[in-house]
Parts: C-alpha cells; structure tokens; sequence
C-alpha cells in the first residue's frame, strides 16, 4: 500500500525543509526558494522562513506538499537480522556452544582519533544502559583505542587467538573511512587470515550492506547498542564453529 | 554572581594545595628533561623555517643531526656555528640540511661569547612575539571587543580556503571565536608539516602558512563587523611548543593546549608531553594568548554523573602547571563539561550545579564551557533543546568561552544553517537571560549547593590522593578518564631527553623576562560611553 508523509492529515504529503542558498537576501529570494521546492516536484509551497545568514548566503526555513507515495512492502535490502538477546542469554550461548571464551578485538583504527564508537560498544560501562562487551565473563574483549594501525591490530588479534574483529570508523571527510576500511581487508587477505575472523565495522556512515560490500561481514550505523553487537557475534562465532 | 553558590573554603584551599604539590613534583621532572620539539621550537624562535627537499622541516633536519649533543641544548652549538660561519639561523640551518655545515660541541673558551649572543638572539625572537602582540592589543583598542561570553565555533572542512569562507560566514552570523579544526593524525605527528592545507581529512593541518590565511580573513571580517574576531588552533600533540611558536608569530589568540589531554587522549607519553607542555605555555603566555584546557573530554570516556569530580581536580592541576609557566589567570581558559545524560531527572539542576561550582573556584578565568556531544540525538528539534539548556546554564553560571553545541553534532560538521540557528539561539539565551545570575543565589543546603559541594569533597580527596602516590602513578592507574598510561610508553617517548648539567637553553629566561602584563582592551561594541565599566577580554 502506498504511503505518504502525514503532516495534518492523513496522504496531504506535508514536508518541512531547511535549506540555505548562495544568494544575497533581496525581496525576490522567496520567490527563488518556492521555485527551486517547485522544480523538486513540490507544491503548495510556504516559505516560513528567509532571512540573509550574512552578505552572501540566504536561510530558508519551508514547508511543500508531494504526490508521490511509497510502498514500504517493496523495499528490499541487505539488512542484517539479528536475533536480539538479553546480556545472561548471549553469555550462556557463548558458554554451552563454543565451550570457551569469545575473543574480541576492537579499535578506531589508523588516523581516526575517535573513541566514541568502540568505547560505546566495548567499554566495561557500554552505553544507554547497556553493558559493554568487557562486561561480558564470556568474552575476552579487548578495547585498543584509537589510532590503531590495520597492522598493529592484526598482530593482536592474532596474538590472543581472536574470533571477532570489530572497527569503528567516526571521520569521513573525504571518505577516508573507506581507504581505512579497505587497507585493512587487503592486510587480512594479505596475511590470508581473512576467513579466521568475524569482522564487524561500525560507524554514524556505516550500514550492513556497505559493510558487505567493502567485504566485511557485518555492519552496524548510529544508534548500535553493545546488546546487537553481543547478539550478532555469539550467533555468528557460534555457528561458524558448529558448522566447522 | 560569584558568591551564588556557599562552598567550603578549607576543601578550596585543600585542594590548591594539593595541586600546587602535584605540579611541584612533575615540574622538577620538566627541569631535568627536553625534548626533540623543545629543541626544535627553540630554533624556531630564531626564525627557522621552511623544509628540505623532501618536505622534512629544517628544524627537524637540524636536532636530528645534532642528537647526540641536545643532553646540552641545541642552541649553544647553533649559536657557534653562526658565528663561526659569519651567516644567519636559517642559512646555518639550510647549510646543515645541505650537509655543508657540521653542529659540533663548543670549546669551553668560546662558551661565554656564544651564550651571550644566543641571549641577545633570544631576546630579540621574544621581542617578535611582543611585537605581535602589541599589534593585537593596537586591534582590539581600535576595532573593538564583542561582549561576553564569546561564541565559539568550529570550522573543519579540510580546506583552508572553504574554512576562511566559512569562519567569515560565522563570524557575521554572530561568532566571536574561530577555531580551525586541526586534522585528526596531527597531534601524532613529531614534525610540523609546512605550507597550507587544502585537502585535509577532518581537518586541516596546524601549519604558519594556514594560521597567517586564517588569521587575514579574520581581520577583514572584524574591521567590517567592528569588533575583533579571534582565531583559535591546537598547540597539543608531539609539538606543542613548535605549535605554540607558530601560533605568537601568526597572532592567534586560543590555543588548545591542555598539560595531560594529550597523556590520556592521544596516547603520548607522559614524560614528553609535560615537559613539552612548559615551554608551550611560556610561549602562549608571552603571546598573550589565552589557552584552553581539555577536561570536558573526561567525560566522554566516564560518566558525567560518576567521575565529574575528576574534571574538577584536573582543573586544579592545569591552572598550576598553567601559573607555573608564567600565565596570568585571564589567559587560562579552564575547559570542562558534565555532560549527564539528559533522560536523567533534574540533569540541568546537576549541569548548573557543577558548571557554577567551577565558576566559583576559577574566579577571574575565562572559562571555556564544552557543549553537549555524548547524548546529541539524530533528532536535531530535541538536539537544539539540549543545546539551548547548555547555552541557559553557561549565561547563568558566568561561563566566558562558549564553545556552541550544533544540533546536528551527532550528524556531520556543521553545515553554514547549523551554525547559523545555532548561534541565533544562543545569542537569543544570552540576550533574555544577560542578568538572570545577578538575580540568582542558591537555597543553602538545597540540591545544587549539596551536589557542588559533593564534586568539591571527592575532587580534594582525589588530589590529596594524587599528591600521595604522584601524578605518573596516578595517570598508570587510569585515575582520570578512565584511561591508563605507562610512564615510559606512549609515543614520543625517545624524543624525551635528560639534561646534562651545562644544558643551555636561553629561551626559557628571554620568555620570563619583562613581559607585558593583561589582556588587550577595547570597547565593547553597542557600549555607551556613559556606560559601566569597559572591561573587555576578561579581568585580572
């Protein structure tokens, strides 16, 4: 069934922009920002808003109607589906199917300086409520920080005889994370360990499909909790090792 | 305003005390050590620059094929050699880069000539700094200062040129401080890079040539707004005291430059960033230049609730290291933040309770207030909200230095709108609350001043702690962020270097001596004469 934005009333397609445009403030700029929503395929266009940001830059604050609709039944995707656990549930996993601890290893990795993201997943307090993944007494998990070189984290994933490798990518100026992202793929394939881990990135830019693509085995964007990442590794590491 | 909060005096002066102990203690480690960017900024203080054929800095050039005699300093053997070769610093430099000249230790008969003339060489590098500094003060008097607090705003597009177009853009919107976000590998880089920036990843790099760009865009902008806009960068990393050298040549006014932000955060190692902290902060306090300090970062790794008494005792510790390297409290700029999650009940009472507490203990410090990040939604309505409560805490509480809080912080740098409603919202809290504080005076006993004197008792217990096992122990035990760090690990660590007894290093006097005192002064824009008192750029 077609949807479409409710914004009073149910099908009226009401959205709200804000936008600014390279242009001088002059009596003619709302005219400018209701045309441009209109070329968009807009209509019913309201310019709530258009005042000079400075000299050179014009602020539109705008709300239009559209027509078309979307059929959330046809969106298809990589997603990943996870079978989310509670934190006694995912350790007991791990303990009567893989008989052993979980090793992880994680960190930002060569310039990114960022340690939100894999302190959020990893550290001991983890976020939102959450515990993190050094919480767990059946994981060995290891935070490494951030500035961490693909090798350097290689060499110690390899030292502790890791399961999962998880990198979190915060900059993405210039798509940076993907040079990232890659030179560490190319290093494991490299060293021909790539098939000993489970490698997971996450990241505000990141999705699984992405993810997948770069030739990891999962990924995780904005608003990850420890418990998905938890879920999905004892899943993953478990059925790996009963299928092996 | 600055009696709002009773605290107990016995635990403030315990815990200066205490700090004053702590920083003792390190500051006999800093007297006994250099390091490779001390040297190095020493030969920039002459006036070396520029790089050699493969981009390495001269300076860099010059300590490396003088290491085995830095034990003594560089500048004595460099003095002698421009002596003995009749030729300026930077020719000497480049003849040492041209492997033409040969540093060598310098016979005691030729000691006290050489040590006389790299005084007067390094009395007449400090007077370049002083020159710059007049120049700032001459500004502000003639172009006039904006009023407090001043709204902090960062520029990070990784292009020195978009970064200028944009800080303009800031700046008319209504911002007063600019800081140009440093790309993010820099701060592990032991070498200055050179020229400017124009591709950067997250930012671009700390280099003379983009501060001089920065800094002219910024002045045409003042002189068209009619009031000073001041340039903020990062004298932290390996470098700090090459950074902070550049920075007193090039006019900034802030520089990030925090005594253990780069220990806890980069991971460099302990030993080499406080004796690298020293002789930046003697420069910045030279140049006038207001630093600030990193402690909002704490509570990014621990939690606000929790460990907020941790950013209290951190200030302690900075403002001692900071008065010891001869800065004045106006240039002190104090950071933190406690930054509780926000579903918490009563989080803003928490927020002012602690942002007031340290209002009251730095009285006279521009003190730099870090804005919400940790629990910025995707949610920019909610975000904006979150981030108006921060600007209505930081104007109640006397917060000097605003660093704003974007409503997409969670999202992507700044977009030129989310800067732009971002300061309308703060200039508009600002504005309708500019004398709420004057009105305000806490119930005795009651939730705020309870919670104040909570974070004031745990963070004197923590530097008595401290002061008992020292600040190395202390900083391995992960005692602050939550971060731990071994003494002799970190980078940077084989750039640290015991002094022997003939060590030479004249800078650390020149920068001492008879310097200029205060902050520049001008007139507040939209100030009647027949107003109060025009004080502007902090007091004294």
């Amino acid at each position: 069934m077609l949807i479409r934005p409710y914004g009073d009333t149910r099908d009226d397609g009401v959205i709200q922009f804000s936008f600014t445009l390279p242009m001088p403030y002059s009596v003619k700029a709302a005219d400018v920002g209701k045309q441009f929503l209109e070329k968009l395929g807009f209509h019913t266009v309201g310019i709530a808003e258009c005042r000079a940001m400075d000299p050179e830059y014009t602020f539109f604050v705008a709300y239009a109607r559209t027509d078309v609709g979307i059929d959330p039944d046809e969106v298809k995707g990589d997603y990943l589906e996870v079978e989310e656990m509670d934190f006694a549930a995912i350790n007991a996993l791990i303990k009567e199917r893989l008989g052993r601890k979980l090793g992880v290893v994680g960190a930002a990795i060569e310039s990114d300086a960022h340690t939100v993201g894999i302190d959020a997943i990893m550290n001991m307090k983890g976020f939102a409520g959450n515990y993190g993944l050094e919480r767990y007494p059946e994981m060995d998990a290891l935070n490494m920080g951030s500035q961490i070189p693909c090798a350097q984290l290689l060499r110690t994933a390899l030292e502790r005889d890791a399961d999962a490798i998880l990198v979190s990518q915060i900059v993405t100026q210039k798509n940076i994370h993907v040079q990232h992202l890659t030179q560490l793929i190319e290093l494991l394939e490299a060293e021909g360990v790539r098939e000993r881990f489970v490698l997971v990135v996450g990241g505000p830019r990141i999705n699984n499909a992405f993810a997948k693509e770069l030739g990891y085995d999962a990924g995780f964007g904005p608003r990850t909790t420890p418990l998905e990442v938890a879920s999905f590794l004892a899943q993953e590491v478990v059925r790996r090792h009963e299928e092996a | 305003m600055s009696d709002a909060l009773q605290l107990n005096g016995d635990l403030v002066d315990r815990a200066r005390a205490a700090a004053d102990a702590i920083a003792d203690d390190i500051q006999r480690h800093i007297d006994e050590h250099t390091t490779d960017t001390t040297e190095r900024a020493s030969l920039r203080l002459l006036g070396i620059t520029g790089v050699n054929e493969i981009d390495v800095p001269l300076v860099n050039v010059v300590v490396e094929h003088a290491r085995s005699l830095l034990p003594s300093g560089i500048l004595r053997p460099f003095v002698d050699l421009m002596d003995r070769t009749g030729r300026g610093a930077q020719e000497v430099a480049e003849g040492v880069a041209a492997g033409e000249l040969t540093l060598a230790p310098v016979p005691p008969e030729r000691c006290e000539g050489v040590e006389a003339r790299a005084e007067a060489l390094a009395r007449e590098g400090v007077a370049r700094i002083d020159a710059v500094r007049a120049r700032r003060n001459e500004l502000v008097a003639t172009v006039g200062e904006p009023p407090k607090p001043y709204v902090y705003v960062i520029v990070a597009t990784g292009n020195i040129y978009e970064d200028a177009a944009q800080a303009k853009a800031a700046a008319r919107a209504g911002a007063d401080v600019i800081a140009v976000i440093r790309t993010t590998a820099q701060s592990l880089l032991d070498y200055v890079p050179y020229g400017e920036t124009t591709e950067g990843f997250g930012g671009t790099y700390a280099t003379q040539e983009n501060f001089r760009l920065m800094r002219a865009a910024l002045d045409e902008v003042g002189e068209e707004l009619g009031h000073y806009v001041r340039l903020c960068n990062y004298a932290s990393g390996l470098c700090m005291p090459e950074i902070a050298t550049m920075g007193a040549l090039e006019r900034l006014d802030m520089m990030l430059n925090d005594s253990m932000y780069g220990i806890i955060f980069r991971n460099i190692n302990m030993q080499r960033t406080f004796v690298d902290q020293y002789l930046s902060r003697l420069i910045n306090a030279r140049a006038g230049i207001v630093i600030n300090t990193g402690e909002d970062n704490y509570l990014t790794t621990a939690d606000a609730f929790e460990a907020g008494h941790t950013v209290v005792s951190s200030d302690f510790i900075n403002e001692a290291f900071a008065l010891r390297a001869n800065l004045e409290p106006w240039q002190i700029g104090l950071g933190h933040a406690f930054e509780i999650d926000p579903a918490k009940p009563d989080q803003v009472v928490y927020q002012i309770a602690d942002a007031q507490l340290i209002r009251q203990l730095f009285p006279g410090y521009p003190l730099k207030y870090m804005p919400p990040t940790k629990y910025m939604p995707g949610d920019i309505f909610q975000g904006h909200i979150i981030d108006g409560m921060f600007n209505f805490t930081g104007i109640l509480t006397g917060q000097e230095i605003m660093l704003l809080g974007m409503l997409t912080e969670a999202l992507h740098t700044p977009l030129l709108q989310d800067r732009y409603v971002s300061i309308r919202n703060a200039k508009y809290v600002f504005e309708a609350c500019r004398h709420l504080a004057d009105e305000i005076s806490y119930k005795p006993s009651g939730l705020i001043e309870r919670r104040a004197d909570e974070q004031l008792r745990r963070a004197v217990e923590q530097l008595e702690h401290v002061r008992s096992i020292g600040l190395f122990k202390a900083l391995q035990n992960g005692e602050f962020a939550d971060v731990k760090r071994d003494p002799d690990g970190g980078r940077g660590f084989e750039g640290v270097i015991k002094v022997a007894p003939d060590y030479f290093n004249p800078f650390f006097a020149a920068l001492r001596e008879g310097r200029m005192s205060g902050p520049p002064r001008g007139t507040e824009r939209g100030e009647t004469t027949a107003g109060d008192s025009a004080v502007a750029g902090g007091g004294d």
